[in-house]
Parts: structure tokens; sequence; C-alpha cells
């Protein structure tokens, strides 16, 4: 098990009995191996212990009564940790206040995400959905165990035995056993090949609003973060990167860094050089005072202006296509009304509150990484490749990480590779490094949503019915090069491009998608909600003009257009029933509007209000989302996603771009790029669709709509539609 | 050069550069990592800390000029309308990543100790320089109206 020893804080209760259950001792774990639905269960070596039961790879029971659930996933915010704790006491009938979570190692053997394949990993607001079954599994065969124990004890059937709140009952007799009282004698129980999973209608624990299990930790400043770890001899490093993306070292000088008291070292490494020092602040000032000469022959020294001229042009090409459903040419021709629209959508960063950071010991036979790691084997791969070891030589800790929004999974491991470059450019001397990024590192340092433009054309006929509907896309590919390629690209289309537009949900007889891919040296990545932070927008925006040339209001156009898509009707309905969505316009200066989107195979409909003054300040009063994910694990957690979701989504569309200036980002810090406030937040109402279907994603899907339905609802308030992301300035609306 | 103050009711003397900002030498040299570093510059309020009794950011305060003064962080938080302000975080499951949390607490903690009845005008000025990226400002405006109202029972 994954350690976190490099705490330096008062001990824990985790702490403790982490280090309580180290004397090991026989027992048995379940290896699950997972292809799509079907699973095999197979006893292997384990790390029960003489004080505690470690049935599978997924928890483990102290003899002190703890309940230790084992999540693969990282805890960037989304909730993960608390939703994992939950399927597995579910399912064990554990107490809940005795449950506590530990971080998994890296392991695709025991611990992939079935989403990516055999790989371990957080993202795609798959967490949940991935983990649903195999979790109930896990903690029902622990039960299973449990049970048997303590009905051979006392000598009666396992039939004659109820669980509950961490203890086993045996009525009958009026016995009665704590988990903790059970764990050795479990521990010699064999391993069922088949549970019976509860009936959802007896869970106690799902559906409920129970407390997050990291919360008291976050408000205490206890919770251990990557900027926390401090380890024996640690030094901190800052790395000068290239001005320009493409560029590289030339030369360097190091004498004036050098000189700054407390500066260690000054190392060269593939992405620029590195600064070493006893602290963050002698780091720094060794950084700034560097003299680095970089070769920036091969680098992007183009603007963003220049780039989205080039799209406009590309987009009147031909392009592979994403979808072709009839003939959306002639029926564009046929057409007795047609309309059309560009949509032009920045690079915009991530800029998680915790700038990127990790710590490395590297030593000539084994590599451990501490880091918020969202994608914890393929950072050990690399980490491996670069240090020159095995895979299996490489152990990564996943802390807390301080958001993410996608950022910290990388298919290059950006920050981790730099981390484990400048530790073995020092020698591989085991002297622990910490890598941290500034803020201006973060925002100069790419892996960007990429800029896309769209363009759209529709077509009406007589009765204002929706005929034909043409969209081209132009951006660079999230997938392209990266070891996700060659599964996931095919003829010419990144489906993280398209989608939310060629999965339109609307009903058009004759629609066609194309995409054109770019290339060049701007390094991009997914962005919390990936490609429906874009085309969410394009469609929901331009499906709202159709409606206007229709004649409709919003919400009754797009609700006809999905009559076949129940669940996404179902959504559009509700959020516009406590929305008290209507026909009327709403007050002068005021608008609303509406959007909806499935991402991640979640709803969410979202109705925006918002008030515009005579200069143009635009503030959203409020937002109504209703959100179907299925099943709700803690509804609590679903509505403070898609409150995040909409705040983060709102900051982007009001202010969010990274634009280049000859090659160069213009944007330093939170003074140039902008994010939502405390006093930009509207008020925001959530409404869970009761369901029994198996959970989906809530941590992305709450993104996607707010934009589309804030710029409706300014439309509404002003009559004029925004094409051009961010929205305009006020003096400019 | 040595820099004397009293951390968390407690008197320490720091041998540093005078010019290291505070939020490093609580962080690193003080051995206190529950206030964090989200932007160098002021701009986010990840590394609020009280500076005898006013919410500061530390991150571009030198260490010279706590010198003789009181400076509180997350760890030494004591005082009645800083339980409440805890207490309510915990209450309207405020956190998401967390990382912001620390400089928000500071932050609300401050303002109810100077205004026990904050409207959410006086919110919004006391709270727009914490940058929240998981976006939890709902929940932190209504924990202070809860932790103001359990300040008044």
């Amino acid at each position: 098990m994954t350690r976190q020893t490099a705490a330096v804080r008062k001990p824990t209760r985790r702490a403790f009995l982490k280090g309580a259950s180290s004397v090991t001792a026989m027992a048995l774990t379940i290896g699950f191996e997972w292809a799509g639905t079907t699973r095999r269960a197979a006893a292997v070596a384990a790390p029960s212990t003489a004080a505690s039961f470690a049935p599978n790879a997924f928890l483990r029971i102290g003899a002190d009564n703890s309940v230790t659930v084992i999540a693969k996933h990282v805890e960037m915010g989304q909730g993960a940790y608390t939703g994992i704790a939950t399927i597995v006491a579910e399912e064990l009938d554990a107490d809940w206040s005795s449950v506590r979570v530990e971080s998994a190692p890296a392991d695709a053997t025991r611990y992939a995400n079935f989403v990516f394949g055999k790989l371990q990993g957080t993202g795609g607001s798959s967490a949940m959905a991935n983990s649903w079954m195999q979790l109930r599994e896990a903690g029902a065969r622990a039960r299973a165990m449990l049970v048997s124990a303590a009905a051979r004890q006392w000598h009666v059937s396992v039939a004659e035995l109820s669980v509950s709140n961490g203890i086993v009952y045996h009525p009958a007799s009026k016995q009665q056993a704590p988990f903790g009282s059970l764990v050795r004698a479990a521990a010699l129980m064999p391993v069922p090949d088949q549970v019976t999973l509860k009936d959802p209608k007896h869970f106690k624990l799902i559906g409920r609003q129970l407390p997050r299990v990291d919360v008291p930790a976050k408000v205490d400043g206890s919770a251990q973060f990557t900027l926390d770890v401090v380890l024996p001899g640690m030094l901190v490093a800052l790395l000068k990167r290239p001005p320009l993306f493409g560029a590289t070292v030339q030369s360097f000088d190091a004498g004036a860094a050098a000189a700054i008291p407390g500066v260690v070292k000054v190392v060269q490494v593939p992405h620029g050089v590195a600064v070493l020092a006893t602290g963050f602040w002698a780091a720094k000032q060794g950084r700034d005072a560097l003299a680095v000469q970089w070769d920036d022959s091969n680098a992007e020294k183009r603007s963003s202006a220049a780039i989205m001229d080039e799209y406009r042009r590309i987009a009147e090409q031909p392009a592979p296509s994403a979808r072709n459903d009839g003939d959306s040419a002639q029926a564009l021709r046929n057409a007795h009304k047609t309309l059309s629209a560009s949509f032009e959508f920045p690079f915009l960063a991530h800029a998680p509150m915790e700038p990127l950071d990790a710590v490395v010991k590297l030593t000539a036979s084994s590599c451990e990484i501490w880091a918020g790691d969202q994608f914890q084997t393929i950072d050990q791969a690399n980490a491996a490749r670069i240090a020159g070891l095995d895979p299996k030589q490489v152990s990564i800790h996943t802390l807390y990480a301080g958001g993410s929004f996608g950022r910290r999974a990388n298919p290059e491991s950006d920050f981790i590779v730099e981390a484990v470059s400048i530790a073995k450019a020092c020698g591989a001397d085991g002297i622990p490094i910490k890598l941290q990024w500034t803020r201006e590192d973060d925002l100069h340092g790419g892996l960007y949503r990429p800029m896309y433009y769209h363009k759209l054309e529709a077509g009406l006929d007589e009765k204002g019915e929706l005929t034909a509907w043409r969209h081209v896309i132009v951006g660079q590919s999230i997938m392209a090069d990266t070891l996700f390629a060659p599964i996931m690209v095919k003829d010419g289309i990144d489906p993280t491009s398209v989608e939310g537009a060629a999965t339109i949900a609307y009903a058009i007889p004759n629609l066609s998608v194309n995409l054109a891919t770019t290339k060049f040296p701007v390094p991009i990545l997914w962005w919390r909600v990936v490609g429906s932070s874009h085309t969410t927008f394009a469609v929901e925006a331009f499906i709202d003009e159709a409606a206007t040339a229709a004649g409709e209001d919003g919400f009754t156009f797009r609700r006809k257009l999905l009559e076949h898509q129940p669940r996404m009707k179902a959504v559009l309905e509700l959020a516009a029933e406590k929305a008290g969505w209507s026909k009327d316009p709403m007050p002068k200066g005021r608008g609303r509007g509406i959007a909806v989107a499935e991402a991640f195979k979640t709803f969410v409909a979202q109705v925006a209000e918002v008030s515009v003054d005579e200069a143009g300040h635009v503030k959203v009063d409020r937002i109504v989302c209703a959100v179907d994910c299925g099943t709700a694990i803690n509804p609590d957690i679903v509505a403070a996603q898609m409150e995040g979701g909409i705040g983060f989504g709102l900051g982007a569309v009001l202010y969010g771009q990274i634009t280049l200036k000859d090659g160069r980002v213009e944007q330093d810090n939170f003074n140039s790029y902008r994010v939502l406030r405390m006093n930009e937040m509207p008020k925001v109402e959530v409404y869970v669709v009761p369901s029994a279907e198996a959970p989906t994603g809530v941590g992305e899907p709450g993104v996607a709509p707010v934009g589309p339905a804030v710029a409706n609802a300014i439309f509404a308030a002003t009559g004029k539609r925004i094409h051009v992301l961010p929205f305009p300035k006020p003096s400019a609306a | 050069m040595s820099t004397s103050f009293v951390l968390n009711g407690k008197p320490i003397t720091l041998d540093a550069d005078p010019n290291m900002p505070l939020l490093w030498a609580v962080r690193e040299l003080a051995g206190l990592p529950g206030t964090k570093f989200g932007c160098g510059m002021a701009l986010c309020g990840a590394c609020t800390m009280h500076l005898d009794g006013q919410a500061i950011r530390s991150c571009v305060m030198p260490l010279s000029g706590v010198d003789g003064r009181q400076v509180t962080t997350i760890e030494g938080l004591q005082s009645r309308s800083a339980k409440a302000v805890q207490a309510a975080w915990i209450a309207l499951q405020v956190p998401q990543c967390g990382y912001c949390q620390s400089g928000q607490v500071m932050s609300a903690s401050a303002l109810l100790e100077k205004n026990t009845a904050p409207t959410d005008a006086d919110i919004d000025a006391a709270m727009s320089g914490n940058i929240c990226r998981c976006a939890t400002y709902s929940r932190i405006r209504a924990a202070i109206h809860s932790a103001a109202q359990s300040l008044k029972a």
C-alpha cells in the first residue's frame, strides 16, 4: 500500500493505522481483472496483517473496526474519495463513521480505469461509472467473508446472520461481533466465487447526502497537497522554460543564479534550465537571475489572430466527415429560409489553484514520486523511460490535487517528466527534488484547450422545421500524436474534436459535420468537458438562432427536436419548469436563455437569467440546472459539481483566453487571465433527476451548457448574438 | 538577518532574507504548510494570513514587514468567529479540491471579526480577492451567513 510518509504534519488517524498495519502476516486478497463487464477473481498473495483484514485490493478492515478504502482515482475536488468509499461501505454494510480513504499505488493490473483500458487514471468523468460494479463486488465479497467467519465462530448458518453499521448479528442468539473482532478469522475464509449485490431499494448510504471524507482536513489546513511535501535534504527546483513554444536552450550562464544564497545547483534538462535551491524563494530569485539564450528557429511565432485568420480560410476547404445524414447541401439549397454563423474559441488554460508540482526521489534503481497524480500508470511509464528504469521501479504516492480540470492528466506527463529529468541531471543521487511551477509558468506553459473555429449553416422549411444542418470545425487534435491516437483517431477524425457536434441529439434529417485538423507547436490538452467545451456552445447558440428564425422560443423548439431523446428531453423540461420558463420576455434589460447537453453519458440542461445594463455589463443572476447522471451516489456532491462546473464554465466564457503575440503568451497571472470571482457567481439551483440507471459522471458535464445558456439570455436581453469567445468587454458590447 | 514576531500566539525568530515573502518563511522555515501558494502577486488569496487581525496576502508581505507583530495562520485560528466559520464550512460542505480553502477561511473569519452580520455586498467586498477555481462561491457565501447566524446565538 502507498504510504504518504512525506507527511510533515501531526500523525493523523490514517497515518497511525497505516503504521499499525505494517507487520505483515499471511492472508489473501482478490485481484479483479476486468474486460468490459466480464470479471475474473483470482486469489493472490496479499497485504492482510495481524491487525487487519485485506480481502481484496480495495479495502482493509482493522482490528480497531476501521475500514480503509483504497482509492484508485485521484481526489482533485470532484468527490471521488467519498463516492468510492460510499460504494464499498454500502455493500459492506460498514459503519460510515469508521471509513477512511487511502490512495492506491500505481498499478494497472489492480487499479485500471476500465474506460481507459489497461491504464490507471482519472478523467472523462469516469471515476464512479467505472468503479460502480467493481467496488460493489469488492464490498460484497468482504462482507460475505466476515459473515462466514462469524457463522463459523457461532456454529450457525450464514443465512441466520445480518450485518449493519459494521457489526455482524445473529438475532436468534442475540450474539453480535463488530468487524474488527472478525478480521483474523475472516482472512482465513475462502473468497466467494459469487456474491449477491444489494437491491438498490435497500441502499442505506448510496443516495444519501453523506459528508465528504476530505472536508475536515480541507477546513483546518491539514490536508496534504504536493506543495506540502517535505523530505529530508529536499531541494526546490524552478525551471526556466523557453519563451516561445518549440524553442530550445542554446546556451546559458549560471553565474548570477548560482550567486544567490541558497541556490545549490543549476542544471540543463531537455525542457529548459533548472535552478535548485534550499527553498522556493532562493530558487525563484535564482531563476530570475538566470541568463538563457534560446534557439527559436523552430518555434511558433505567429499571433493567435493570425491563426484564427487561417482557420477561417481552412473552414472553406473540404474536410474529413465526422457525420453525414441525408444531404445537407441539397437540403440547404431547397430550404425556405437559411441562416449561418461562425463561432471563435480561444486557447484556455486550466489554471488549477495549486500550480503544478511534483516531488521526485531518484536513485540508480528506484524512482519515488509524490504528486496530485491523475494518470498514474502513464506517469509511471514516462518517468521510467526518462530515468532508464523499469516501470516497476517507479512508485507513485498520489496526494490530494489542488484542482486539475484535466491538466494533471496528460500523455506526456509533462511536469512529472520535468521533475524526473531534473533529478537525473542532478545525478540520480537520491536527493529529493520538488519541482514547483509558478502561476506564470502555468499560464505560459501550454497544454491549453485548443483554439477552434466553427462554421454553421441551417435550413428551415415553410413550417419552420429544421431540415438542414451543416457544421464545420477547425482546430488542433488533442489525441493526435499521443498514445491514444491509434485507438481514438479514425479516418482523420479525433472524436474529442467533434463530440457534442457529431453526436448532436436533435432530430435533423440532413446533417453533416466535418473536421479540419490543424497542427502547430502550441501544446494542447483536454480541458474540463473536453470537446463539449466548444461544441456545445456552437450547437446550443446556433440552435437558438434557428429557433428565432423559426419564430419559436428556445425551449419549445428544442423540445420538439428531442422527442426521441427521453432523458435529454426530461432534463430540458425539468430545468424549464423549475426556472419558470416563459415565452414572454423578461423586463427591459433582463433575459433568459436555455441550453442542454449530453457529456460523458450525463444529461444537463440549464436556464440562465441575466441582467445587462446600458454600458453592456452582464450580470448573471441565476442558473437553474437539471441533471440526470443515473444513480446519484451522493446528491450533494452532484449538486456541488454542477455549481462548480457552472462557475468554471461561466468564468471561461466571460473572460477566459490565452492569446499569443508573435508566439508569446500575453497572459501572466490572474490579473490578465481573469477567472470567475465571488461577486460574479450567480445563484445556482440544481435539480437531480431520480434514476436507477448506473451512475455516470458529474465532474465535467455541468460546464457544457452554461456558456450558451448565458449567451442566449444575453440575446433575449439585448438582441445581440455572441459569436466570439470570450464575451465582448462592456465598452464593445 | 533575523526577524522576530508572534506566530499563532508564540514568539518566533527567523533568520532569513528580510525580503523573503512571509508565505515562504512561514511554510518552509516555521514549518506551517496550511497556507498555500497560488499566484505570488496578491491576486488569488490562497496565501491569506492575519496580521494584527487583518487579512493580508502573505505572498507579497516581506518578512521584515511583520517584525514585532502578530501573525495568525490557518493552523492558529482560535477565535469564536473562526471556529464558527470552520464549522459552517463543514456543515455546508464547502470545499472541493480544498487548496484555496485555508485562504477562504482566513478571509471569512477576518470579515466576521469586524462585521458580525455581513450583507451579500459585504461578502463580495471581503471575499472577491479569494479565487476558487472549483467555484465553491455559493457555498462560501451561504457558510458565511450561517456562521454569522451561529455567532448571534
